[in-house]
């Protein structure tokens, strides 16, 4: 259920982002989904790989500052209000969420969208009891395959 | 007597740092007396600052006299580059050193034979005041050359009996290997070196705590009690202030023992005195100011009243440890490490000290001072490690409003944190350069 997700600290300057996006392409490293947050001074740069463990080791030989906690990726029914059905349910359930991004697809027409939970086991829990889909890891792997 | 854990380490020189009070002041005297002959015989510069002040050798009658001669400065130093100060012909001198001259020329200071017996005497004696005994294997990562720190462990350990790794600074995987490999019991360093070897061990998958090192002799730059807490936080060390410099023999001229209440002045050989930094008045034992030197038996370069910039107190009162000799405050700043921005007064160490508190590590940072059409400011640059990283934008954000916070209280002005990527901030492999001053002043 839980993905696994790479997050790194890049200042905001020109060109970081490239280079840390050349030094994983040299590992040939692909990625299947990213994000960016920024404020004027820096930004965080998350994303989902195949092997997360090694994307981290690559950046860390670079000199990036990496690490790796967990991510949900949710189904969201594509329609109206689709969304907050999913909202509410987590609010029920007492769930906060950090932050949502929305996972790159490149055919289905369903919408994937990627949650960060300040307690994942707690959002597993409260999605599960209202029957409502995570993908799993390898599902998304084989999306982008 | 003895109140630390460590087992008391004693060496028969070592008897002088429990002298009786009345025999070493006997002593001191009768040391200055002869100095204040043989500088003004000797050294030009010293004879005629004396005349000029109306002093002769024979106004020295009690140890208070000393208040009667003459200040040196920095500037005096360096204004006789290079030999201007020596009290000896070059035939008598076996050893040159220099300070790193950051502003303009360096400082030259000369060693007669029996100036490096005195040093490494004091030396030995430091060690021991640290627990260091002949079965030990020192790795002294101080810079061996015109530098005085490399030397100046390395005959005082020498003379102890101790094993002396002589690797001098930098290479720091390497040190870390022999480190390992050598079974070595003992560091010498400055701190903050020290805290880039636990890093870089770190990053080599070595835990500093499975080692066999158990004692720490760190100096040469001004440092902090919480630095004492991260460093041995994480190793297994006991952490010793060392204190010393080159214009007064270099290392050694005080030392912590394991009470670590001060650091015990070896005032046989180099007499303290705190004075007002601006008026140059002599302050009484306890309160703060200046720590001034005047070497009571160096041959070759001898000094009077040397003044040193570094803030301390002194304590006579006989320590726990069972030694008598006066005891300096270590130095946590020196004047000239300090900055002023907008009127305020600024160390590094206030700094360090809210990192320290907000991220319970010392990140590696750097305080880089501009100035804007009139008005300077300060930014203080932190690096980003994994230990605080998180992928939450708000996380980083209240991190860097919470050291902000805590410095901006401390200090009563304005300040920038800045996140910034690992290895940003230059590395020392000697003393830390804290501070960057870009204001053209």
């Amino acid at each position: 259920m839980k993905v696994p997700q790479v997050s790194v600290f890049l200042e905001n300057r020109r060109g970081r982002l490239h280079e840390a996006c050349e030094c994983l392409a040299k590992a040939n490293i692909s990625l299947i989904t990213l994000a960016l947050a920024d404020t004027a001074d820096f930004g965080v740069m998350r994303f989902i790989v195949a092997d997360p463990v090694r994307a981290t080791q690559v950046l860390k030989e670079n000199g990036y500052t990496a690490i790796v906690n967990d991510v949900l990726a949710i189904e969201v029914p594509d329609r109206p209000g689709g969304l907050a059905e999913i909202l509410e349910v987590l609010d029920t359930g007492g769930v906060n969420i950090e932050y949502i991004y929305a996972f790159a697809q490149s055919t289905q027409s369903r919408a994937v969208l990627v949650f960060r939970f300040s307690n994942t086991d707690a959002a597993i829990t409260a999605l599960q009891k209202a029957g409502i889909n995570m993908l799993r890891r390898v599902d998304l792997l084989s999306q982008n395959a | 007597m003895q109140t630390s854990t460590q087992k008391a380490a004693w060496h028969d020189i070592s008897a002088l740092d429990y002298l009786p009070s009345d025999r070493l002041r006997q002593l001191q005297l009768v040391r200055l007396q002869t100095l204040v002959s043989r500088v003004y015989d000797n050294v030009k510069a010293y004879r005629d600052r004396m005349n000029d002040d109306a002093v002769k050798p024979d106004d020295i009658r009690t140890l208070a006299d000393i208040a009667k001669l003459p200040f040196t400065c920095k500037t005096d130093l360096r204004d006789n580059y290079p030999f201007g100060l020596f009290a000896m012909p070059m035939e008598k001198i076996v050893r040159l050193h220099a300070s790193s001259g950051t502003t303009g020329k360096p400082i030259v200071v000369a060693y007669t034979q029996n100036d490096i017996n005195v040093w490494s005497q004091v030396m030995l004696r430091s060690l021991v005041a640290g627990g260091v005994t002949s079965k030990d294997i020192v790795q002294n990562a101080y810079g061996y050359g015109l530098f005085t720190g490399g030397l100046g462990v390395h005959y005082g350990a020498e003379a102890l009996g101790a094993t002396v790794v002589p690797i001098s600074g930098g290479n720091t995987d390497r040190q870390i290997l022999i480190m390992k490999d050598f079974g070595a019991t003992v560091i010498t360093c400055t701190p903050s070196y020290f805290l880039h070897l636990i890093d870089k061990a770190h990053e080599m998958g070595i835990d500093m705590k499975t080692l066999k090192l158990r004692t720490g002799i760190f100096g040469a730059e001004p440092w902090s009690e919480p630095m004492r807490k991260a460093i041995e936080d994480h190793s297994s060390i006991e952490a010793f202030d060392i204190y010393g410099l080159s214009e007064i023999i270099g290392p050694g001229v005080s030392m912590e023992c394991p009470v670590h209440k001060g650091l015990h002045i070896f005032e046989d050989h180099f007499l303290a005195e705190i004075i007002d930094p601006d008026s140059g008045e002599v302050l009484p034992d306890g309160e703060e100011g200046e720590i001034v030197f005047t070497t009571l038996t160096k041959e070759a370069f001898p000094v009077l009243r040397y003044r040193t910039r570094d803030i301390s107190r002194l304590c006579h009162e006989k320590c726990e440890c069972g030694r008598t000799i006066v005891r300096m405050e270590r130095v946590r700043r020196r004047s000239d490490d300090m900055f002023i921005i907008r009127g305020v007064n600024v160390f590094p160490s206030q700094i360090e000290a809210a990192l320290l508190e907000v991220e319970g590590t010392l990140p590696h940072y750097q305080i880089i001072l501009t100035r804007d059409g009139s008005l300077d400011n300060m930014t203080v640059q932190v690096e980003v490690t994994e230990k605080f990283f998180t992928d939450e934008v708000r996380g980083l954000e209240n991190l860097r409003r919470q050291v902000q916070a805590k410095i901006e209280s401390t200090l009563g002005l304005h300040v920038t944190i800045k996140l910034v990527e690992p290895k940003t901030v230059q590395r020392s492999e000697g003393k830390a350069k804290r501070v960057q001053d870009q204001r053209n002043l």
